[in-house]
């Protein structure tokens, strides 16, 4: 990555097309490795069926080829070790990207901040970095992983099994006393209910930070 | 779709504003005009539809408009009577806060 300045974890780029007429598209997706790995940036990118953007990066986009990005880009929804905790993280589906870059990140700085994160999927099959999050939490350096799986389970899943609401929060989370820092990235939907519960848990809203994926057009 | 699919938060203005300030907006505070809280811009509501020449930031408190940035025509226009003022941290200021 020429000029790569390296960035903050939670921190997005924009990604920019250009056709051959010269109509030009342009998303945003989070980075999701840490900023300790100074010589490379991932993008966790979901294919959405008849996007204008996604569909090209996952099924054309090879190695070698060349993208416009801008960035790193964000100074809001940003965690650092010096920031502290503890830490609560809440993602739904891809929104797990910029919270990986924050596990990463505590990870490779060898940090003990209490970090729990709930994670919302469909089915087992659609955890995104499953193996990685399990391999992080068997550490038992202070990271706890919680999935809830809303569409289908295994048989013998005893995980939790609905969407997130505020009881799920409140056996997860940090009680507010604690003053955890509660970051939520995630459809639009999940992300409005999870920081209005996490309010009227008693959380300050200026501890709870939020990235929403909206409609993303693919 | 209800307009509340279509929001977005003001983290992705980012890149605009970007275009636009020297700072980082969206850790930038603004208040106001409206309603008087005073909020990040990051934290504060987005609607900037896909194909969309600008952004809309509007109070995530009372949903009064903010700013408005639009880049079209080779020009920059920015609409600011929504906020009473910005603030945004300097270098070493931003090098610390979280």
């Amino acid at each position: 990555m020429p000029g790569w300045p390296g960035h903050r974890a939670g921190q997005h780029v924009d990604v920019r097309l250009t056709a051959d007429d010269g109509y030009q598209a342009q998303r945003s997706y989070s980075i999701a490795s840490p900023p300790d790995d100074r010589d490379r940036v991932d993008l966790t990118v979901v294919r959405v069926e008849d996007g204008e953007v996604s569909p090209y990066l996952v099924d054309e986009l090879a190695e070698g080829d060349q993208l416009e990005l801008r960035g790193p880009i964000g100074g809001h929804f940003v965690w650092d070790v010096e920031t502290g905790g503890p830490l609560l993280l809440v993602a739904g589906g891809s929104g797990i990207a910029p919270l990986m870059a924050m596990i990463r990140h505590r990870v490779a700085r060898g940090s003990r901040v209490p970090t729990r994160l709930l994670f919302s999927s469909r089915s087992l099959e659609e955890v995104i970095y499953g193996a990685e999050l399990d391999r992080l939490a068997g550490r038992a350096d202070g990271l706890e992983v919680f999935h809830t799986l809303t569409r289908s389970r295994p048989g013998d899943w005893t995980g939790y099994a609905r969407r997130i609401d505020r009881d799920m929060l409140a056996e997860v989370g940090f009680p507010p006393e604690q003053r955890p820092v509660c970051m939520v990235c995630g459809p639009t939907t999940l992300v409005e209910a999870v920081a209005q519960a996490l309010v009227e848990l008693g959380h300050p809203p200026e501890r709870v930070k939020t990235e929403r994926f909206g409609p993303t057009g693919g | 779709m209800d307009e509340t699919q279509l929001r977005l938060d003001g983290n992705a203005a980012a890149g605009i504003l970007g275009e636009v300030f020297v700072h980082e907006m969206s850790a930038a505070r603004g208040a106001c005009a409206s309603c008087g809280g005073i909020a990040p811009l990051g934290s504060q509501h987005l609607y900037m539809y896909p194909r969309s020449p600008g952004a809309v930031l509007r109070c995530a408190a009372c949903q009064d408009v903010l700013m408005v940035v639009v880049h079209a025509g080779g020009r920059y226009r920015l609409t600011l009577r929504g906020l009473t003022w910005l603030e945004m941290p300097d270098a070493v200021e931003a090098a610390t806060e979280a």
